[in-house]
């Protein structure tokens, strides 16, 4: 074997040697040396998409979070029901930063927490009567509602609640959309079955339902893209700078109206293929609409992405790439000149989910760090297939890592910086280590785009090269 | 190099064009639609309309019960939580909470998926517990469950018996526990049965020989300075005590350099020799009510639930309770303590007499604002309590109709902060006292708002200041009148009434 993976495959030893014997062997498949040649075989395959062991502290949500907090809750224009008890809804409210234009509370409830508050006699006697009260209290009280999504959690489907037949009902009478999901945290092993979930009910209820006039050959869908900070936004800038229609968001600032239409596209383009690939391929099965990764982190993948869009349409959009290409070289060129100098030779570590693990790799080269580590949360074979190019041979790959694992490794690894989520940060605050939360790009951002990489460049400069890390006194 | 985040950038005109051609496919209501909802969700119409629902729950001020006892349990020395359940309530808690104390939050799960719902979750506990205890060798192991393992009807007590049969680990590991389903109470009542849980546990060996102690129980306190701040009350009376579930170095912990999973709490020598103290005095009523009947009835131990020690009168009471129970004098220094908070309010009652406020937030932070509020001579209007129940309701009615500045308040219990919005547009007030998620009635209603209460998540620190004691009353006045006196230079910005002096 060579050096590097060996190395790298001593220290997950080390770190693994403090599990009892059936978690260590089950862990020990999960965390993996990076081999981009494939010469290490079945040795360095990391196994994922598993039930997390119980106890060990995984950093994983569930699918309720898959649903409400990633698919469904930027749908601004619905009203996303949490059903069940009020915790739920609680601690999703408001906080993924999936920004959109309205008015809160009159047209769009995405900083909103709706939520039927289960109590024991709901546990008892099923909660379905109540479900239908509180939809025609919604069309009552937000008449501007587009539609409901009814967002399970846990009991509704352990207590064997028919909500698809009150959803069904509801829609006769109150003329809008009601859209039973089916999401109950405890459904599969992470927020991933969330996420899928909730795009088969978007299939199944939303999907085709409106179709556009107007249709252009230059017609696209943005999906899998959340507009953390404004993220959409700013692809979609790019996106109608080459000369694309961009018809529908999907689900950052979506609206209802969007993903119904979404079938009249051209192109499906897919930031984040892990949570939204299911939807990709269901509109390339129903409707032969082909689809198309992309990343639009950084520079060196945003000229790449673009270039590749365009390979899809005619010579007028190819050229617009260049030139849009032309037009921004200079000014990320000027990013790099300016942060560079502050961040070259950095070493950053990430745990994060869906598309980033991998995705933000090559802002972080164009600044000349080198991604060490990285593992996601809910990723599958898919992901991490898509992974190891992107790593050096013997960086550290793991999946669904546990708190005690993340800790050790970074004391291994020494990392300049890591990148995961508020579970994470303030641990790594008191270590000492700088940190940027890569979920919610830490109330900054927008990260993608033109327009997001000088801040994600600002960002980890200014995490990384903060005095206030110096002025720690560690004990010795 | 100028770099522009969502906070310019988006406001460039290249972007609200954008935006302008988004809507196109938006399908979006009209902007005279729009504009006349907005206007009728402010009239008394829809305000009927809105306090007549009867199931809808919209913008609530409650989490649920797992959540209180992971704080409580938090509050121990060397405790890992453990949630029974499904894994992503844990992870929602853990968030919940670190995103208010800016500090780490350890806490494990059992992971339980749909087979377990089948099965029941003991295989998960068992191997749950094994896993956590090599890993993160607690001393404690505190129990929860969300309600999925409620739902199910998993029995901790012998889940937890059979892990020790079977080695999974050590007999002699602490293992309270406490059934916590979130479809009950709120996070208060899970912070009173995991409270209980502990003592339960902690005092299962019975009561040896009187320590002469005083046990406090903060209650569900997300304010690491009102610990600090009790301890250093007693500190300066000599009386020796022990804080139950004391979170003030496990929520505000130093930063060396090193990451400590239990940097600190209740010693759990400490919590055990609780049983053996002369009295428990807790500073929450509604966080502590089947821990006051544990402690009275099994115990045998005289129990003082004193008013959430707010302001100078609930700070006189909790002094006095203390010295009458200890036979200890309040010193001097206190006693200027005292007189430099009744100062701070002297000096600031023209900017805060008369003022009406609006509030939502826990029963005994209500109780004692309202307090507060009163001894400076502003008028508490609006009170909403979601979690709040009729004894509540009657013990804040009483407080006000005792008093001429309660005299146009009104309690409103199991409402929400939607129902709020809509009594402060038919009823407007001078101010607004909550929590980061009032946020957006201080926006609709253009309420100045000061914030305090839980969860505190945009801004900082505010949670390291003691709201309680002497020193807390200070923070009070400073909070809210500088929030009065910010609004009022905004408001007379381009008038004569711009003072450079108040």
């Amino acid at each position: 074997m060579k050096t590097d993976i060996e190395r790298t495959q001593k220290i997950i030893d080390e770190v693994l040697e403090v599990y009892p014997e059936k978690t260590r062997k089950f862990r020990t498949q999960h965390i993996k040396p990076n081999d981009p040649s494939g010469e290490c075989g079945s040795m360095c395959a990391v196994k994922s998409n598993i039930k997390s062991r119980p106890g060990v502290m995984t950093i994983r949500g569930c699918a309720y979070a898959g649903s409400k907090g990633v698919v469904w809750g930027p749908v601004k224009d619905v009203i996303h029901i949490s059903h069940g008890p009020v915790g739920c809804g609680q601690y999703s409210w408001w906080s993924r930063r999936n920004y959109c234009n309205g008015t809160t509370g009159i047209d769009s409830f995405v900083a909103m927490h709706i939520t039927t508050d289960f109590q024991e006699r709901d546990i008892v006697y099923g909660g379905d009567k109540r479900l239908a009260e509180i939809c025609r209290e919604i069309k009552e009280l937000f008449p501007l509602a587009k539609g409901i999504s009814i967002q399970s959690e846990c009991p509704v489907g352990l207590i064997g609640d028919d909500i698809e037949a009150v959803a069904r009902n509801m829609t006769n009478e109150l003329g809008i959309p009601v859209i039973p999901v089916r999401c109950e945290g405890f459904r599969g092993i992470s927020q991933s079955l969330g996420h899928h979930i909730a795009n088969d009910s978007i299939r199944d209820h939303v999907l085709g339902k409106k179709t556009i006039e107007n249709k252009t050959s230059y017609d696209v869908n943005l999906i899998g893209d959340y507009n953390i900070g404004g993220d959409a936004w700013a692809s979609r800038k790019m996106l109608e700078e080459m000369g694309l229609r961009v018809i529908a968001q999907y689900s950052g600032d979506a609206s209802l109206n969007e993903i119904s239409i979404a079938p009249s596209a051209k192109l499906n383009l897919i930031h984040c293929y892990r949570s939204m690939n299911y939807i990709c391929r269901h509109m390339e099965e129903e409707y032969g609409i082909p689809w198309v990764e992309f990343n639009f982190f950084g520079p060196t993948k945003m000229y790449q992405s673009l270039r590749k869009v365009a390979s899809y349409f005619d010579d007028k959009i190819k050229e617009n790439a260049e030139k849009l290409i032309e037009k921004y070289t200079p000014i990320m060129n000027n990013v790099i000149e300016t942060y560079k100098p502050r961040l070259e030779g950095k070493t950053v570590m990430l745990y994060v989910g869906g598309l980033r693990p991998r995705h933000v790799i090559g802002a972080y080269e164009d600044l000349g760090m080198e991604v060490i580590a990285s593992g996601y949360e809910f990723g599958h074979k898919d992901d991490y297939s898509r992974t190891h190019a992107e790593m050096k041979e013997g960086a550290l790959i793991f999946d669904d890592v546990t708190g005690y694992e993340m800790e050790e490794f970074t004391k291994k690894l020494r990392p300049d910086l890591v990148g995961a989520g508020i579970k994470e940060k303030y641990a790594y605050h008191k270590m000492g280590v700088p940190f940027r939360q890569m979920h919610s790009w830490d109330y900054s951002g927008p990260y993608h785009g033109f327009d997001g990489f000088p801040i994600f460049a600002r960002d980890m400069d200014m995490t990384i090269n903060n005095p206030a890390w110096k002025l720690i006194r560690r004990k010795r | 190099m100028i770099v522009r985040d969502h906070n310019e950038l988006f406001k460039s005109p290249e972007y609200t064009e954008l935006f302008e051609k988004k809507k196109e496919f938006e399908s979006p209501c009209s902007s005279v639609d729009v504009a006349n909802v907005q206007e009728w969700t402010k009239t008394e119409e829809y305000k009927d309309k809105n306090f007549a629902r009867q199931v809808l729950v919209v913008n609530p001020a409650k989490a649920c019960q797992p959540l209180g006892a992971m704080l409580c349990a938090t509050g121990f020395e060397n405790t890992l939580n453990f949630v029974q359940g499904a894994q992503g309530c844990c992870a929602y808690f853990r968030s919940h909470l670190s995103r208010h104390f800016k500090e780490p939050v350890a806490a494990v799960s059992s992971s339980m998926t749909e087979d377990a719902a089948v099965f029941g979750g003991l295989n998960n506990m068992l191997e749950g517990l094994e896993n956590a205890y090599a890993l993160y060798k607690p001393d404690m192991m505190a129990v929860s469950t969300t309600c999925m393992a409620e739902v199910i009807g998993d029995d901790l007590n012998n889940f937890i018996k059979e892990a020790k049969i079977k080695n999974k680990i050590p007999e002699d590991l602490a293992t309270p526990f406490a059934h916590t389903p979130s479809f009950v109470g709120s996070h208060l009542t899970g912070y009173d049965n995991m409270m209980k849980g502990i003592l339960l546990y902690m005092g299962k060996d019975g009561y040896k020989s009187p320590s002469g102690k005083i046990n406090i129980i903060p209650g569900f306190e997300t304010y690491t300075g009102n610990i600090r701040e009790i301890k250093h009350l007693l500190n300066l009376m000599g009386v020796q005590h022990t804080v139950l579930a004391d979170t003030s170095d496990v929520m505000d912990a130093p930063n060396n350099g090193t990451y400590k999973m239990y940097p600190g709490g209740t010693p759990l020598k400490d919590a055990k020799d609780a049983i053996n103290a002369r009295a428990t005095v807790a500073l929450q009523k509604y966080s502590s009510i089947k821990t006051a009947e544990f402690i009275s009835e099994v115990w045998k131990q005289k129990f003082e639930a004193v008013p959430y020690p707010i302001g100078i009168k609930n700070t006189d009471a909790f002094l006095d309770t203390i010295s009458k129970l200890t036979g200890k004098p309040i010193p001097q220094e206190i006693e200027d303590e005292r007189g430099r908070a009744v100062d701070a309010m002297v000096d600031s009652h023209a900017y805060l007499h008369g003022k009406r406020v609006a509030m939502v937030g826990d029963p005994d932070l209500l109780l004692g604002l309202i307090s507060f509020l009163m001894e400076v001579g502003a008028e508490p209007v609006h009170i909403v309590c979601t979690n709040g129940d009729k004894f509540f309701n009657e013990e804040a009615s009483v407080l006000l109709s005792e008093n001429f500045f309660g005299r146009n308040a009104k309690v409103y219990i199991r409402k929400d902060m939607w129902h709020l919005r809509s009594l402060m547009f038919t009823e407007p007030v001078d101010l607004l006292i909550g929590n980061s998620y009032t946020k957006f009635l201080w926006k609709d209603t253009q309420t100045p708002l000061v914030r305090i209460g839980f969860p505190l998540f945009d801004r900082h620190h505010l949670h390291r200041y003691p709201i309680i004691g002497y020193n807390g009353v200070i923070n009070l006045v400073n909070w809210t009148v500088n929030t009065v006196l910010d609004e009022m230079d905004r408001k007379s910005m381009y008038s004569p009434s711009f003072d450079a002096i108040r």
